[in-house]
């Protein structure tokens, strides 16, 4: 039993079929890889599981609820956050104020009409924003300006986004994508060490193999809509379907 | 029948104004990107040109005739308008006659040149600026017009009037197979309507079959995209505005003998209009133009009695005055973007 | 107070001092001087900066952190005066009924708004909040005469019911006696500065309005309207759900716009439906930005600003004109009133219009950020100085 699970997906946009019985089963505390070729219909399938899109038949079962026809803030409240691969942050707002609301949406809800309160007194809101501004190393820019930052720290803030609400699944999208070396390596050990102390599961979309494999605990690979191998890490290198849908893209 | 008939045609000519300004409208939110709150200021600008010809035109030399004497036994002065002075009685006074269909050719140079003034002066700037920002400042610049004209023609409405030929009724009935004099209706609104067929007919063609239109199209679709072909649209941005400001001028000068213009006028259209383009959908040149026709037809149906008195038994009296609004309302909660918008146009 | 910053507490106080010594600080010219004509300190206009003031704080926790413009604010406006007159009408002259009742239904009116317009974002929204404020200023013309007595408009007249009224009671707005109208007037030398009851209880609303807005401005409630405005995806990808919060943010404004219709009304009980036209809805956002939406005490500042200059630029006329540059040459002066002609008395549209044009394309910020702009440019101009003179002492 895995705390997702996916049945029997299909989605297709006009004639064209994104996804077809696309089955994942992602156990919990793991870190699980998709990976695919481009156009294999990775961030589709994420999509389905955050409510941004429904596909046409079959179920998303996370913790035995269905995730299907839900808002997407009904699924983040539920526990699955998700990391964009262009960063999705509050641009025009501080790092730390950024980090507290989701904070916030952690203990008041979907929907509170504290009006009255001030964010300034909010002591264990504002201790648990700095902790995750430490965690990823963004203490000292905790007043800067969303928008003036690096598109590297920009993507550490919106993990740290994620990662302070505990969700019980997050979802990640190209986390690396773009990065220089050093903030790649940087985020792997960050995601490392938070899964480790507090087992997070991860679903991560990725294409870069290095990250893929020092992250992974189990790969499912997808190809024009399908998931064709879910293996451990070790059995997918040198798979032979692995390759021909690779060497497949490759030589087109 | 007829009565239904008399309420299409009814709604023709006020939905011909709201569809051409509409379109400008259109025109510059798809190509530029620029929300326009001074658009119906154009057209009030364009009804002002009328008026202003008409004075030219009709300028006269004052003489002293000693034949005649007037009421207190003074020598009475004859006015000679100079055009008849220098080309004849009859040509003269036909000049004056068609002073209105003259002004649609002194028009087009006045708003060309508006058009570009505005353009370059003003617009260029607000490219990159929030769509808020651009509503506001051509929301103040369409007062500085309006303040202008009104200190230039004061604040009451001006009569200016169609040419005689084209200022009666005709009898429409007969067209439609009906007895003579079954149904007439004012020459010039239907004369309106035509003009603004040509006017929508004569920017779709150029959209479509020729180069400059096609860039604008592609431009329309993605901007982006087509600023990186290394395709001048600086130049064809002036160009588009130039024209849209041009289609309002002309709107506006043939409606002046439907509405008496006044310095409000622009105001009065421009809410409307607004409404029209988004009931059409943002960037829908189609969309606008049915949306202008749609609205003016409905504004038309829902000022007769019948209708009035069925919606005073539903409890929602005085439809005429509120129909364009409650329609927008119904449109924008069934289809978001409007009758024929695109997504992701203006949602932020 | 003691929920407040050390920095909101000053603002705060700022505000008060400004509201309790307006009288003085808007008389600053003796009477019967030639600059007398400038002076803002009279009763009539003082109560306009205050309700106008409210209402420009109420559009700026809609517009400002949200960032939804709202083209039929004046809607809420004209409600709540009528709401207002009606209390007087049938209740009596004390004005506490009216301004709750027009809180309420402001409230109400704006939630069924605000509730239909927030399905839409952009300009989607902007257009469908003008269609509710067109199509209620058109009905409070026309069918509701009953309710809005159509083009004359509300009034209290000889022969209405005001059940708690009888031949001794006062028979013009009042809060438990004080009368709205009455004005003390201090004759300092050749100064008068006046006194309006009227003004103080306006100014007591406006002082309350502010303190709200500040609450809700540094709360949790006020921070998520603002990410709101930055980023509305990402808050419904964290768990947040928007609606709400818009829909509070709008009838919270709405409130605060049929509190100033109230107060408008107290101060003269008199509704019309022309308050609730598009074009009063624009004067608000005019009020808003011109001032520095988004800021706590620009939208106030926009809202005097207008309302000062609007009453003094519309009363100068070529005759004034004439006095003031009387002691230029015949010609100069003649030129001069006639290009500045264009720009007072009826022209002051015009100026507005200038003016606002102005302040869009150089500051968008609105004179808050002018305001900022030239203490940056002070505090580098000093700093310069320090450092130049610091480098200039240890060579002596």
């Amino acid at each position: 039993m895995g705390i997702l699970e996916v049945n029997n997906v299909n989605k297709s946009f006009g004639g064209l079929k994104a996804l077809q019985n696309v089955n994942l089963d992602i156990e919990e505390g793991k870190i699980h890889a998709i990976i695919g070729p481009n156009g294999a219909g990775k961030s589709t399938l994420l999509n389905c599981f955050v409510g941004k899109l429904v596909p046409d038949t079959g179920t998303v079962m996370f913790n035995g609820q269905s995730l299907l026809g839900i808002k997407p803030h009904e699924i983040n409240q539920v526990g699955v956050s998700r990391v964009f691969q262009t960063p999705e942050i509050f641009s025009e707002l501080s790092v730390f104020e950024n980090v507290m609301i989701p904070c916030f949406a952690k203990r008041d809800g979907a929907f509170t009409l504290n009006a009255l309160n001030r964010v300034h007194s909010e002591q264990d809101i504002r201790e648990r924003a700095e902790e995750m501004l430490v965690d990823v190393n963004l203490i000292d820019k905790r007043d800067m300006i969303a928008s003036s930052m690096s598109r590297g720290d920009k993507r550490r803030l919106e993990m740290a986004m994620c990662l302070s609400q505990q969700p019980k699944l997050l979802l990640l999208d190209e986390p690396t994508a773009g990065m220089a070396r050093a903030d790649t390596e940087s985020t792997i050990e960050l995601l490392k060490t938070i899964q480790e102390r507090l087992k997070i599961t991860m679903a991560i979309i990725e294409h870069d193999m290095g990250v893929v494999f020092s992250l992974a605990q189990k790969i499912s690979v997808l190809a024009q809509g399908t998931v064709i191998v879910e293996d451990l890490p070790e059995n997918i290198k040198g798979h032979p379907k692995v390759k021909e849908a690779y060497l497949g893209e490759a030589q087109v | 029948m007829d009565a239904l008939l008399l309420q299409i045609l009814n709604g023709l000519d006020k939905g011909s104004a709201y569809a051409l300004i509409a379109l400008g409208l259109t025109l510059i939110f798809g190509t530029l990107g620029v929300v326009n709150f001074a658009h119906g200021a154009l057209f009030m600008v364009g009804a002002f040109c009328a008026v202003t010809l008409q004075h030219i035109i009709g300028l006269s030399k004052i003489t002293i005739d000693p034949t005649k004497v007037d009421f207190l036994g003074n020598p009475a002065k004859v006015k000679t308008p100079y055009v008849v002075e220098w080309f004849g009685e009859s040509a003269g006074m036909t000049i004056i006659d068609w002073a209105v269909p003259l002004a649609l050719l002194f028009s087009i140079p006045v708003m060309l040149l508006i058009g570009y003034a505005m353009e370059r002066g003003l617009i260029k700037h607000f490219y990159k600026r929030p769509h808020a920002d651009q509503i506001l400042v051509t929301f103040g610049l369409a007062i500085v017009i309006g303040e202008i004209v009104k200190t230039n023609f004061g604040a009451t409405e001006i009569q200016v009037p169609a040419p005689d030929s084209l200022a009666g009724v005709s009898d429409i009935g007969a067209m439609f197979g009906m007895g003579a004099g079954q149904l007439a209706y004012p020459t010039w609104r239907i004369v309106y309507f035509f003009f603004a067929l040509g006017i929508i007919g004569a920017i779709f063609a150029f959209l479509r079959f020729t180069t400059f239109g096609m860039v604008v199209r592609a431009g329309m679709a993605d901007r982006e995209t087509v600023g990186l072909l290394g395709i001048n649209i600086d130049r064809r941005f002036t160009i588009m505005f130039a024209i849209a400001a041009v289609v309002a001028g002309l709107a506006g000068v043939m409606y002046t003998p439907i509405k008496p213009p006044s310095y409000e006028l622009g105001m009065q259209f421009l809410v409307i209009s607004f409404v029209v383009v988004v009931v059409g959908g943002m960037g829908s040149l189609p969309g606008a133009v049915a949306a202008g026709f749609m609205l003016g037809i409905l504004e038309s149906f829902a000022s007769m009695n019948v209708v009035k008195s069925f919606f005073e038994a539903i409890y929602l009296p005085s439809i005429d005055q509120i129909i364009i609004y409650l329609v927008a309302i119904i449109v924008l909660l069934t289809r978001p973007r409007g009758l024929m918008g695109k997504a992701g146009v203006m949602e932020e | 107070m003691k929920s407040l910053a050390k920095s909101d507490k000053r603002t705060l106080l700022f505000v008060i001092f400004i509201a309790i010594a307006a009288p003085f600080l808007l008389n600053p010219f003796p009477e019967g001087s030639a600059m007398a004509q400038f002076n803002a300190g009279y009763p009539d206009l003082m109560q306009r900066f205050a309700y106008f003031g409210v209402l420009a704080i109420g559009f700026n926790i809609l517009f400002g952190l949200t960032g939804y413009l709202s083209f039929g604010h004046a809607a809420f406006l004209g409600v709540g005066s009528y709401s207002a007159v009606w209390m007087f009408k049938l209740l009596g002259m004390n004005i506490i009924p009216g301004l709750i009742l027009s809180v309420i239904v402001a409230g109400i009116f704006s939630l069924l708004i605000g509730y239909i317009s927030l399905r839409r974002s952009g300009i989607y929204f902007s257009i469908l909040t003008l269609a509710f404020a067109q199509m209620s200023f058109a009905m409070a013309y026309s069918v509701l005469t009953p309710l809005t007595n159509g083009e004359t408009g509300l009034q209290v007249y000889a022969d209405d019911p005001q059940v708690f009224m009888n031949e001794n009671s006062i028979a013009v707005p009042h809060l438990f006696g004080l009368k709205m109208q009455d004005t003390f007037t201090l004759d300092i030398g050749p100064w008068a500065f006046q006194f309006n009851i009227g003004y103080y209880i306006c100014a007591l609303f406006l002082i309350a309005a502010f303190y709200m807005s500040l609450r809700i401005f540094r709360s949790p409630f006020g921070l998520m309207l603002r990410a709101i405005k930055t980023n509305q995806t990402r808050l419904n990808y964290t768990g947040i759900n928007t609606r709400p919060y818009t829909l509070a943010a709008f009838v919270i404004s709405g409130m605060y716009a049929g509190l100033a219709g109230g107060l408008m009304a107290s101060m003269d009980p008199l509704a019309g439906a022309e308050r609730m036209q598009w074009t009063a809805s624009g004067e608000i956002v005019l009020m808003t930005i011109l001032g520095g939406a988004g800021t706590l005490i620009g939208p106030v500042l926009g809202a005097g600003f207008i309302k000062y200059f609007e009453n003094i630029f519309s009363k100068i006329n070529e005759t004034v004109l004439h006095g003031w540059f009387a002691f230029l040459p015949d010609g100069l002066e003649n030129a001069i009133v006639w290009v500045l002609h264009f720009f007072v008395g009826k022209g002051w549209h015009l100026t507005l219009g200038l003016l606002f044009m102005a302040i869009v394309i150089f500051l968008p910020g609105g004179l808050m950020e002018g305001a900022q702009r030239i203490g940056n440019w002070w505090k580098n101009r000093r700093a310069k100085g320090k450092t130049s003179s610091a480098k200039t002492t240890p060579a002596e």
